[in-house]
């Protein structure tokens, strides 16, 4: 996973979406209800390999759900959603292809407390891609070290910071090796002086050419890395655009009265 | 982080406190109320034996442990060791310590087991399976074991006599003198086998534990059960067969009222083991489904997206966390069960309580009897209680 150069001139060329190939992840007319309650509604939206796309928007908005439906830890109900080339369906073994080339980082860490930091970053290489133990803790340490907590690699998730631990499930699910990587509300349960150390991890890890979506309410993380930011308003995409244009100038009134709500606390 | 560990100021250890002589000071406080309490208990403990000694003395009564070499004379219906009316009261209380036992062992693997079994059924996606677990979890613990036991006694006791006994295979007999089954006469060879069993068990473990571990170095899982049953199965088999292979049946017969030969297993051992697997399984099915569901539902989210599959996230990470909070209230109910055991008096199955009781009654030590059964009964508490901590302690979560 190192950054690609470019071999014409050199130059660095990891944070430029690759738009020509196929979508990473397409999502075609998704629709899904919870009982009665519409919660996502006609989603259209593909996302190019190594694409870095923001998702936005109010509390209850479908951000999250949407995501979530990309690894089917919920199930859409209508459309297609295809995920690196295969189509989510019924068929577990598409699903576990897909799990394993997709990893997810969530809003409350969830590490498993039982395992130590090394055997939480171990466990799915070995019983999953079935590596031997010595290369799956060799790649753990890589992941602890890019993460910045290789010390911790001995000591249990209850033992560490927020911030700690939140790195700990980005090294977790990067020893996987997935090919893309899902954010759901990564910093909202953090301390405001913790944010900045999971950022940066994640921005690192932008930089290295991961296609990522990432459902946060942290603009200055948007303007930075996101190639594109998507605003989700009450199941549906609003707007969608670069950052600088969607945050300078909103198009419609459901984004500009958010962006108001979010920037006042900053 | 780490780099703070060498700041001087943060290696300073806390200062010592005194104690001050003031009614004031808290922990000079803490330690006059612990010495009061120690000398009440103390002084009613004195108490009473000064008391008891007393009377004792008035009425005459004589103490002592002499009766227990003394001769029994009290029949015992069945015993796991050979045992008849003209052996000792101690012998006859040792065998009142195997029957207890016979029951509540084999009562804590069954509960566990049935116990388990429902407490995940009530968790499931069928309908009809949670319902049903769900009514029997409600039905068994509301109401009183006596009366569950009592219950089972009673159909048992409404089986045809020996003559019209129900006999759905050869050999099996199920009447109200019970349950008899074939068996075969013991002979060394099937001691041998027995112990072949045992060590087939250790090895079969061992074997996985190598399967583990070479997983462990090459990445790929191993198939463990077919060799492990050859193992658990085969060896006994093996040194059976060696051995010549001695097969003499003990079929059980119908002669005049009553059956000969084969292994029985008695209404009174029946009833009260079905009894309290029953009702300890119904308490145990809560126990182990508030043990699952104490589980975070993103502890499945986040092992489902690593691509765990259902069985292995059970297995490597919801069980491991759920054992933690099982653990403790399971320890409560193996003691309930054993504790329990004691209600066969009422059925007329012959534990340690019923022949203490018979014992105490015959020879009028009222003091030693109740002892022995005090004795008995914290004995295996204690052990159950002392294993269950030893486990708990050694899955105990660290935290912090």
């Amino acid at each position: 996973m190192s950054a690609t150069m470019d071999p014409a001139d050199g130059a660095y060329v990891a944070s430029v979406a690759r738009v020509d190939g196929p979508p990473a992840i397409l999502l075609d007319k998704v629709n899904k209800w919870y009982g009665a309650m519409h919660v996502l509604r006609d989603i259209n939206l593909s996302v190019a390999q190594g694409e870095r796309v923001v998702v936005c928007g109010p509390s209850g908005s479908g951000k999250s759900t949407m995501i979530r439906c990309i690894n089917r830890l919920e199930q859409h109900q209508e459309g297609r959603i295809v995920v690196d080339g295969i189509e989510l369906s019924d068929d577990l073994r598409s699903l576990d292809a897909i799990r394993r080339e997709v990893g997810m980082v969530f809003q409350s860490f969830n590490l498993f407390p039982h395992l130590t930091i090394l055997e939480n970053c171990t466990l799915a290489p070995i019983w999953v891609r079935r590596m031997p133990k010595k290369e799956a803790e060799a790649l753990a340490m890589e992941y602890l070290t890019r993460v910045k907590i290789p010390e911790q690699a001995g000591k249990y998730p209850g033992q560490l910071s927020g911030g700690q631990q939140q790195r700990v499930a980005i090294a977790r699910a990067l020893c996987m090796k997935p090919k893309i990587m899902l954010f759901d509300e990564p910093t909202s349960a953090l301390d405001p002086e913790m944010i900045k150390e999971v950022l940066d991890t994640m921005v690192m890890l932008a930089d290295t050419g991961m296609t990522m979506i990432c459902v946060t309410h942290e603009m200055g993380f948007a303007r930075q890395v996101a190639d594109r930011v998507v605003f989700m308003d009450r199941g549906e995409i609003v707007e969608s655009g670069v950052p600088e244009q969607m945050f300078n100038d909103p198009k419609t009134d459901r984004l500009r009265t958010f962006l108001s709500q979010v920037l006042r606390g900053h | 982080m780490s780099d703070t560990a060498a700041d001087p100021r943060l290696l300073r250890a806390p200062p010592r406190k005194g104690i001050r002589l003031s009614w004031a000071d808290e922990r000079l406080r803490a330690i006059i109320w612990q010495v009061l309490v120690v000398g009440i208990v103390v002084a009613i403990v004195w108490w009473l034996v000064r008391n008891t000694n007393h009377n004792l003395e008035v009425r005459r009564i004589a103490t002592g442990w002499g009766f227990l070499g003394r001769e029994a004379g009290l029949p015992v219906a069945e015993s796991l060791v050979s045992y008849s009316p003209t052996n000792t009261y101690a012998r006859a209380l040792l065998v009142g310590v195997l029957n207890t036992l016979k029951v509540a062992v084999v009562g804590i693997v069954l509960a566990t087991i049935l116990g388990t079994l429902i407490g995940i059924a009530r968790l499931s996606k069928n309908w009809l399976l949670a319902r049903l677990a769900g009514v029997y979890i409600e039905v068994v613990r509301d109401l009183p074991l006596l009366l569950q036991l009592l219950f089972w006694y009673a159909i048992l006791q409404g089986l045809p006599s020996p003559r019209q006994a129900l006999h759905p295979a050869e050999g099996v007999f199920l009447s109200n003198r019970g349950l008899k089954l074939p068996w075969i006469q013991w002979q060394d060879a099937h001691s041998f086998a027995l112990l072949g069993l045992v060590i087939g068990v250790v090895l079969a473990v061992f074997y996985a534990r190598s399967a583990r571990a070479k997983q462990m170095r090459d990445g790929q899982p191993r198939r463990v059960w077919p060799a492990a049953i050859g193992l658990v199965l085969g060896l006994p088999v093996l040194i059976w067969a060696v051995l010549g292979a001695p097969w003499q049946g003990d079929i059980p017969a119908l002669r005049g009222f009553n059956f000969t030969g084969g292994l029985t297993i008695t209404p009174e051992y029946f009833a009260l083991l079905i009894g309290l697997v029953m009702y300890t399984a119904a308490f145990i099915a809560e126990i182990v489904r508030a043990g699952i569901q104490s589980v975070a539902r993103g502890q499945w989210e986040a092992a489902e997206a690593l691509g765990f599959q259902r069985g292995r996230i059970m297995r490597l990470i919801v069980l491991p966390q759920a054992l933690r909070v099982i653990i403790p209230p399971m320890t409560s109910q193996y003691l309930n069960l054993t504790k329990n055991s004691s209600l066969a008096v009422a059925i007329g199955y012959q534990d340690i309580v019923s022949i203490a009781n018979t014992t105490l009654n015959q020879t009028g030590q009222a003091i030693e009897g109740i002892a022995i059964i005090m004795l008995v009964f914290l004995t295996i508490s204690l052990s159950i209680s002392l294993f269950m901590n030893w486990y708990n302690a050694r899955i105990a979560l660290v935290e912090r």
